[in-house]
């Protein structure tokens, strides 16, 4: 499907001479949920930071309703409404929790999120608002990254490695809360190493292998088999 | 008595080395650049008070309104079309570009203004003090000059800690990534911290210039007392800094309590002693 919400177009992407996107085109159609997975180093971190505009690019090869945002600032792209949970958390650790959630939030898009429905969804973080974010357990850490993108009301939400490092229970946890976050007509991007956790929760699903598109489906029809292949290269 | 009076005159000469060192301390917090050309940059807004007194023919504490948003705009530009260039992963860059930065007002300076000292005139209060008893007196203007600073590091830490700006800048200064992806353009960020500290500047320049005679050599020694200040207090903490310059300005007045020609001397050392025993100055910032 294709109605042009956001198109990537043959990107490729460049860490100084090494290339680590080759000709990957990809489609997200509004309110679609799709995951990408993908081996480690298969080049999905580089694709987020592509999309979000920390690696610049060519202006066409990234369009977002119509717009070509490939060679803007990713400040810039924020404010049109893409928002990205980052692999890793990478809260501010000079801001308490509460401040890393008003500085998602400070672009000022309108919509149904604010501090009051981010602590409705994670009621721990109401307790923990004045804390360090640095002093929160890995999984806490995670629902402040979740909540600092919600609270930027985006139209698209980017989860790199949402269940990296994270226990089990805290990955069930967030998992549960995701139809809370994305159900509401939001789009997302969704980044995981658990493909039958990607392949629930997604309606399609893009396979990565070294920096190339090697599979791409729907997720209800793709078969497992297809996967593994696409995964590992056999 | 005499030592009691060296040490009073010490701790108000110690707000106008914090004035000199907070807005140093504030880009480097910010940005981790650190600002070579900062003690020229107080020069400058001194021989902009100057300009300005001469020119309008009004007090030098009243240029200070003056010359304060001027310098702030200066900042702005002068981070976004060439400092924001220099910074990257390489420390180099920015240190070159400020040390060629310092030779320029250096030079600019002397071509406009010639290397005879000047001095801001700022009429009676210059003179006027305050008898406590024991005999000492305070000066009005180092008094109004430490008053000052303390509320200038006030209303940074104010601005620092509890407003959006200030949360802006400790966002970008731990992630710029990250705080480029919650929509922050760190190109301005960086340009606001730069103008915030030029606006500090201003404020020591022309106290500088009421203080003291200065030249457009006079720059460096500038620096070293906002360095020294700094890192006494611990990077990072700027009422740390205030403390710094405390420190250095009594010790200073020590020094010369016990030899006039170990004025500057005895600051040094004080500093010296204070960075073997403690690299981190006495109030390091924890970081998390």
């Amino acid at each position: 499907m294709s109605d042009g919400f956001l198109e990537i177009d043959a990107l490729s992407s460049y860490y100084g001479d090494f290339q680590a996107l080759f000709d990957v085109s990809m489609q997200v159609g509004e309110g679609e949920v799709v995951a990408v997975i993908g081996a480690n180093g298969a080049g999905k971190t580089t694709l987020m930071r592509s999309i979000t505009g920390l690696l610049s690019n060519e202006a066409a090869m990234v369009r977002y309703r119509g717009q070509a945002i490939g060679g803007l600032r990713a400040d810039q792209i924020a404010t049109l409404g893409l928002s990205m949970v980052p692999e890793g958390r990478q809260l501010f650790p000079s801001l308490s929790v509460e401040e890393n959630l008003i500085i998602g939030g400070q672009i000022g898009r309108r919509g149904p999120w604010g501090l009051e429905a981010v602590y409705r969804l994670f009621p721990v973080l109401k307790e923990r608002r004045s804390q360090q974010s640095t002093s929160l357990s890995g999984g806490q850490q995670q629902m402040v990254a979740i909540g600092r993108a919600l609270m930027a009301n985006p139209d698209l939400l980017l989860f790199d490695e949402i269940s990296l490092g994270l226990a089990p229970i805290i990955i069930k946890t967030i998992y549960e809360a995701l139809p809370g976050i994305i159900g509401g007509g939001m789009s997302a991007i969704i980044v995981e190493q658990d493909i039958t956790r990607a392949i629930n929760v997604s309606h399609r699903v893009y396979c990565l292998q070294e920096g190339r598109v090697s599979l791409e489906g729907s997720s209800k029809t793709v078969s497992r088999e297809a996967i593994s292949n696409a995964y590992f290269g056999v | 008595m005499d030592w009691l009076n060296a040490i009073i005159q010490g701790i108000l000469l110690g707000g106008l080395y914090a004035l000199f060192a907070a807005g140093l301390s504030l880009i480097f917090g910010v940005m981790r650049l650190v600002n070579i050309a900062h003690g020229d940059l107080i020069v400058l807004a001194a021989f902009l008070g100057l300009m300005i007194t001469t020119t309008l023919g009004i007090n030098p504490l009243l240029a200070l309104f003056v010359a304060a948003p001027q310098m702030g705009l200066f900042g702005y530009a002068l981070q976004r079309w060439v400092l924001n260039r220099t910074l990257g992963d390489d420390i180099l860059p920015p240190l070159l570009v400020t040390f060629g930065l310092s030779v320029i007002i250096q030079n600019g300076l002397l071509e406009v203004f010639s290397a005879d000292p000047q001095k801001l005139n700022a009429g009676s209060i210059e003179t006027a003090s305050i008898a406590v008893p024991g005999g000492i007196n305070i000066g009005v203007l180092p008094l109004l000059m430490f008053v000052t600073a303390v509320a200038v590091i006030a209303v940074l830490q104010w601005i620092f800690y509890r407003s959006a700006l200030g949360r802006a800048f400790r966002a970008t200064s731990d992630n710029q990534d990250i705080a480029q992806l919650m929509g922050l353009n760190k190109s301005h960020i960086f340009g606001l911290a730069m103008a915030l500290s030029l606006v500090v500047v201003a404020i020591a320049g022309i106290f500088l210039g009421i203080r003291t005679s200065f030249d457009p050599a006079a720059g460096p020694a500038r620096l070293i007392f906002g360095f020294e200040a700094v890192i006494i207090g611990g990077l990072g903490n700027l009422w740390g800094t205030l403390i710094g310059g405390i420190i250095l300005g009594i010790c200073q007045n020590i020094g010369a309590q016990i030899n006039p020609g170990w004025q500057l001397l005895a600051g040094h050392i004080a500093f010296l002693i204070i960075l073997a025993v403690r690299p981190r100055g006495l109030f390091p910032r924890v970081d998390g």
